[in-house]
């Protein structure tokens, strides 16, 4: 029965290692990624986010540049006032007439060098910050949008992904920033500059050469076409990795109790290897690329040294000119070298940036409405009109729900688990829009409220119920994030919940640890539930919210439901009945309808669906 | 939220390791190269030749200004021009060799870390799991391991070269005009002093973004996995926040360290254009005073130009190499944690499964009270034992035991009277199934799910674990088994989400089956129909039952009253609910009813 996955796969099986990626399963259409357009477009839209971004900065970018200018002329004067210093400093001073202009050439150096250390360290330092701005902003606006994404798109998308985009892609932006943009605009200015230096110099010797030059545009656009794929290739790649590995720490305990580690090892090596082939193909087009631009300048240098030996020979140019010459075409090809090794950073940024701008440019399902209506004293009356709801196009879970609940009323839903009570409970919580019909909060449509109206009346205790990390006092404040310590306390005591709390190592300053492990599941359940306490809502939804109780506390906390919703409406579903009891009036859903619809005490007099459940009920407490 | 979580316990040490612990660190990864021995004996072969190779060129250059060109005869020229030209090929070949073979040997270093990484953190037990946030472990296996690939591949190649390179140079230069020279040796001691300083502050720095960054994807990713949360209570404007309090430190650290880097790298550009001034200038008077030729001079300066670019790139790559170092230490902390619960060496052969639970204690790590102590329980072989406590009690952390998802702090746990610490962990895992108060799923196919990877479950036995927990539903999802449930299972519903981990502990046919009150989400009617199909499969097993409420303790044959972190009563469930007020209180939820009833 040890499962490893190296096993003998014989016999009938249903595991999963027949086919790779099988384990997977099979989603919807589109599940794996965003929708993918073409790369003409992807760059369109990258170039308008970086445009986007970098606009702020417009004045910061104009004084960099200009600093640029600066320290780049100091640089290529260098070798340029030592050209002078060779050639007309030392010939006076063999002449005997003195030291005058190798003296004046030195000083130029050194204010040249003074310049370009002062010019390059401020231009570190405004890049540095744009690019740490640019970061902040991305940041902060993708985090934000992904917190504005409706819950389907989370759904689709998985945590695993949001976290490699947040992290893996912005990474790989921020190295773009850091090191590849400084050297990259050092490098083309260098180049830019040394190219018109040639010219100056010597104009035939000059053109010799830059002759290459189109080469190496050619060469370069060649190596941007195909990196580009590659480099989408290695982010999605690295996000799967991500994806497994968030996922597989996350459910640690079903993974060591079952044994999975062997079979998750396997899937995990299976998807590190997939990026290391993804990142060993871009490395490989970097190491014909890179030799292939050395090649190049080598092979130029070698001529112009030919040529120009030549010229010289015929004294057609100086040796000073020549000895320039190699220095400057040094110059020259070096930082295309850079601009190789960096140009690799930047095109694993703008796949980064290409993913990050996908991601901002999806819109939320559940949109904010453009006109929304004020709600200045929300009641709590809730309407279905003819509301449909399918999770999956074909696979209706609602078919038209007509239901009305006045406000102030106290309404249990009951019915077999799978129903779709949870489902009625997210359209008026508006985490999902129906697919057809409306659903009306105090008569307005959800979809003409905006978030915050419809969550200042409207909360919801979800079925499974998270905590952050963070004290017992930070997740109750969640509800309320202005929140008095007493009154964290209040709602704590009004669920029976602080004797528990008071009881632990530091009170209500005990860390939950990461999702609330260090809580047994009812009092995560309890903290969960003093939440809505704070909130104050006009409408409170509680899902399956004290399952996990024992039942003196859920007895407490049905006594305290019974004070606390006064004066509110409220949903409650359950399967305890015990629950349902403060109840007015019970809904019993079956396949997406209400099957039965009255005061509990008259339908236990029926003969229907809700006196089976409450005589098995019954039975179940025996 | 999430920095002072972990970090508080960890980082700060590694803050203070000496320097020499911390290259430690980085080479402790050195074996991870040696399947890579011969590419790297290429790798630097290449290196070193292109190195040698890109020094000659400019000689080559020196040779035809002073040869052909100074002295006025053209024969020389075309051969030492061909010569440029070959040895220009030459390092261009020797850079691609190098690039070439170099991506395996890297991407082969990151991969075969991050795979021990992921089994390692396999290997940890649940207490280290429970302390880390995914997010820290996450930006080791992702960010930092791609600093050390960077360094390794390109940083450490460089520093080697860069300053072979250097000292190459310097000799020749050394040889070529030795009062030059040692002025350039000079000017290498302000380097080398504020380098160190430099070193020191930047790994500080460094190590705190890193440990930012581990925190923003904690963050980001209680953010993603809460978002129900926070969408019920429409806080979307405080996690927001929180996680702009946490953007916004990493982004004043960062441009501490962008700051701090700015100033030493110019530094490192000053040094050698100074220098340049001072060798101009000596060296013109030495040309006028006849002590060196023009031709000297000028190859003199050519050759020191060369110096310029590894010195201005050594502070880049000293930067990198204190970022790899850091990153080395994050990785090694999680590497050199070890896994406190390991197995023994034992194997059942044919477990009947009698569990004992001989004057067991447990208490969590930092806590002041123990959670359980003297916990005295004896399972016989079919048995099923109920245990009932109050919210909070203790009885998840008894039924952690049996797995060793959690390892008693005091007495023993046994199976078949062999201590479970003797057995191998598949061993006593493949005895023990649980199904989980939360059920943990996965998005992956619902096959997978139950099977969790063990490819020997036929269909027969899947439909049977289904029927048996009334989950049939599964195979009426749109693509059957094959179906991805969403994340965490988010695509079903709550009892849907239930039965399918229940159904997965049942398809183990373990011989202790451990169920954490695993019916709380269920309807009454469905509810009713698992527990009778579950008495057919408890009659087969040993169980331990987590029950809150009566109707769950009926699978069990006794039941066992979990108060205080003891088991005080241990009985028939009529006999405990007749005599002992404490478990009627738990469990009597008819009586109480009644008396709400009369209340309305
Ligand atoms: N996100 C989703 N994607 C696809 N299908 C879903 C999703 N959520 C729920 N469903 C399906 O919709 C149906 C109704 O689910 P719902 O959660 O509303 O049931 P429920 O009545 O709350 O059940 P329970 O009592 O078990 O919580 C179920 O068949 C479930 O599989
Ligand atoms: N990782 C942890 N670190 C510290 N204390 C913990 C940790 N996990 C649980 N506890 C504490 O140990 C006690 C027992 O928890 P346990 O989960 O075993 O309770 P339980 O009996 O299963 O409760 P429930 O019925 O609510 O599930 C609780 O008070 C809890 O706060
Ligand atoms: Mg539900
Ligand atoms: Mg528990």
């Amino acid at each position: 029965m040890s499962g490893t996955a190296t096993e003998a796969k014989d016999g009938a099986r249903a595991g999963a290692a027949t086919e790779p990626g099988r384990w997977r399963g099979v989603a919807a259409e589109k599940q794996d990624e965003l929708p993918d357009k073409v790369s003409l477009l992807l760059r369109a839209r990258s170039r308008r986010l970086l445009g986007d971004l970098l606009r702020p900065h417009r004045r910061a970018i104009t004084l960099l540049i200009a600093v640029i200018v600066v320290s780049n002329a100091a640089a290529l004067a260098i070798p340029y006032l030592v050209k002078v210093g060779i050639d007309s400093g030392i010939p006076p001073m063999l002449r005997h007439e003195g030291t005058g202009t190798l003296l004046a050439t030195v000083a130029a150096i050194l204010v040249a060098a003074l310049t370009q250390a002062f010019t390059r360290q401020a231009f570190l330092q405004i890049s540095g910050r744009i690019g740490q701005d640019v970061l902040l902003e991305l940041r902060r606006r993708v985090f934000d949008h992904f917190q504005r994404l409706s819950l389907a798109f989370h759904e689709r998308y998985t945590s695993g992904r949001v976290i490699a985009r947040l992290t893996s892609d912005i990474d790989a932006i921020a190295e773009m920033l850091q090191s590849g943009f400084d050297s990259i605009v050092t490098a083309v200015l260098t180049m830019f500059g040394t190219a018109v230096l040639l010219l100056v110099l010597d104009l035939p010797l000059g053109a010799v050469a830059l002759v290459p030059l189109p080469i190496l545009l050619l060469f370069t656009r060649w190596f941007r076409r195909e990196s580009s794929v590659v480099y989408r290739r290695t982010r999605e790649a690295v996000a799967l990795v991500i994806v497994h590995f968030v996922e597989s720490m996350t459910g640690i305990r079903a993974v060591q109790a079952f044994r999975r580690e062997p079979r998750n090892q396997e899937i995990f090596q299976e998807l590190n290897t997939g990026y290391r082939d993804a990142s060993a193909r871009g490395m490989h087009l970097v190491a014909v690329f890179m030799p292939g631009i050395k090649l190049i300048g080598n092979l130029t240098v070698a001529v112009v040294l030919l040529y120009g030996g030549l010229l010289a020979l015929h004294h057609a140019v100086t040796v000073g000119v020549l000895a320039a010459f190699l220095l400057y075409l040094r110059q020259f090809y070096e930082p295309m070298q850079e601009i190789s090794q960096f140009y690799n950073t930047l095109q694993s940024a703008g796949a980064a940036l290409s993913n990050l701008s996908g991601v901002l440019e999806e819109r939320p399902e559940v949109a904010e409405p453009d006109h929304p209506v004020p709600l200045p004293r929300p009641r709590g009356a809730v309407r279905f009109e003819g509301a449909e709801f399918s999770y999956i196009d074909g696979v209706p879970i609602l078919p038209r729900l007509h239901l009305e609940i006045p406000s102030g009323q106290i309404v249990a839903l009951v019915g077999a688990t799978g129903a779709g009570k949870t489902t009625v409970a997210k359209l008026i919580a508006r985490f999902y829009d129906p697919t057809a019909g409306r659903v009306l909060l105090d008569g307005v449509d959800l979809r003409d409220l905006d978030e915050a109206t419809l969550r200042r009346a409207v909360v919801t205790v979800t079925q499974e119920n998270f905590l952050f990390t963070g004290t017992v006092a930070d997740n109750i404040r969640f509800g309320r994030p202005d929140a008095t310590p007493a009154e964290i306390e209040e709602a704590a005591r009004a669920i029976g919940a602080h004797d528990f709390v008071a009881g632990l190592p530091d009170g209500y300053q005990t860390e939950v640890g990461k999702r609330g492990g260090r809580m047994s599941a009812g009092q995560r359940q309890l903290v969960a539930f003093a939440r809505v306490f704070l909130a104050d809502p006009a409408l409170v939804i509680l899902d399956e919210a004290t399952s996990s109780l024992d039942v003196p506390s859920e007895r407490l906390v049905q006594r305290a439901l019974r004070t606390v919703l006064t004066g509110r409406t409220a949903l409650i579903i359950a399967h305890r009945l015990s629950t349902v009891e403060i109840a007015e009036r019970v809904l019993v859903m079956d396949a997406g309808r209400v099957v039965e619809d009255g005061p509990p005490d008259r339908l236990i007099t029926e003969a229907g669906h809700y006196a089976g459940l409450h005589r098995a009920w019954l039975d179940s407490l025996s | 939220m999430p920095s002072d979580g972990k970090d508080a316990d960890h980082a700060p040490g590694s803050l203070e390791t000496p320097r020499s612990g911390r290259a430690r660190s980085l080479r402790r990864l050195t074996p991870y190269l040696r399947p890579y021995i011969l590419r790297l004996v290429l790798i630097w072969l290449a290196t070193m030749t292109g190195l040698a190779t890109s020094v000659a060129i400019p000689l080559v250059g020196k040779e035809i200004i002073d040869g052909p060109v100074g002295q006025g005869h053209g024969d020389a020229l075309l051969p030492l021009g061909l010569l440029a030209l070959a040895l220009g090929a030459v390092e261009a070949f020797l850079t691609f060799v190098r690039r070439w073979t170099q991506t395996k040997a890297v991407l082969g270093l990151e991969t075969a870390i991050r795979d021990d990484l992921y089994r390692h953190l396999q290997r940890l037990p649940m207490s280290f799991h429970g302390d880390w946030q995914s997010g820290q472990l996450l930006s080791r296996a992702t960010t930092d391991l791609s600093t050390i690939r960077r360094f390794s591949g390109f940083g450490l190649l460089f520093l080697v070269m860069n300053l072979v390179q250097l000292v190459a140079v310097t000799v020749l230069l050394l040889r070529m005009y030795w009062p030059l020279g040692l002025l350039i040796v000079a000017a290498a001691v302000p380097i080398f002093a504020v380098s160190l300083r430099f070193e020191k502050r930047y790994r500080r720095v460094s190590r705190q973004v890193q440990d930012m960054q581990g925190d923003i994807a904690t963050y980001v990713e209680e953010a993603a996995l809460g978002i129900r949360t926070v969408k019920a209570f429409g806080r979307r404007p405080h996690v927001f926040a929180e996680f702009d309090t946490a953007a916004r430190d990493i982004h004043r650290v960062s441009m501490d360290k962008v700051r701090l880097a700015s100033r030493f790298f110019t530094f490192l550009e000053v040094i050698p254009n100074v220098t340049l001034a001072m060798v101009l200038l000596l060296g013109a008077l030495a040309v006028g005073a006849g002590t060196l030729t023009l031709g000297t001079l000028v190859a003199f300066i050519t050759l020191m130009l060369q110096l310029v670019w590894p010195i201005a790139s050594l502070g880049y790559i000293l930067a990198m190499a204190q970022e790899a170092m850091t990153s080395a230490d994050r990785v090694m902390e999680v590497l050199d944690t070890e896994p406190d619960i390991v197995g023994g060496t034992e194997v059942i052969d044919r477990p009947r499964g009698h569990l004992r639970f001989e004057g067991v204690g447990f208490r969590f790590p930092g806590a002041d009270r123990p959670v359980l102590r003297d916990v005295w329980l004896d399972v016989r072989p079919g048995e099923t034992v109920a245990i009932v406590g109050a919210t909070g009690s203790g009885k998840t952390t008894l039924t952690a035991l049996v797995p060793r998802l959690l390892d008693v702090t005091s007495g023993r746990v046994t199976i078949d009277g062999r201590d479970i610490r003797d057995l191998s962990l598949p061993a006593l895992r493949s005895m023990v199934a649980t199904a989980f108060e939360e059920p943990t799923l996965f998005s992956m196919s619902v096959r997978e799910n139950l099977t969790l990877g063990r490819d020997t479950v036929t269909e027969e036995e899947l439909r049977e674990a289904l029927e048996t927990v009334q989950a049939t539903f599964a195979y009426d999802l749109p693509w059957g088994l094959d179906t991805r449930i969403g994340e965490q299972g988010m695509s079903l519903s709550g009892g849907q989400r239930q039965r399918l981990a229940l159904a997965r502990a049942v398809l183990v046919k373990p011989r202790i089956l451990v169920l954490d009150d695993t019916l709380s989400a269920l309807d009454v009617e469905t509810e009713a129909l698992v527990e009778q199909a579950l008495r057919g499969v408890l009659a087969d097993a040993t169980g331990l039952v987590v029950a809150h409420r009566a109707s769950t303790v009926l699978l069990a044959d006794k039941v066992a009253l979990l108060r205080d972190g003891t088991i005080t009563h241990l009985g028939l469930h009529q006999e405990l609910l007749s005599q002992v007020p404490e478990y009627r209180e738990l469990l009597a939820q008819d009586a109480d009813f009644d008396h709400e009833e009369a209340l309305r």
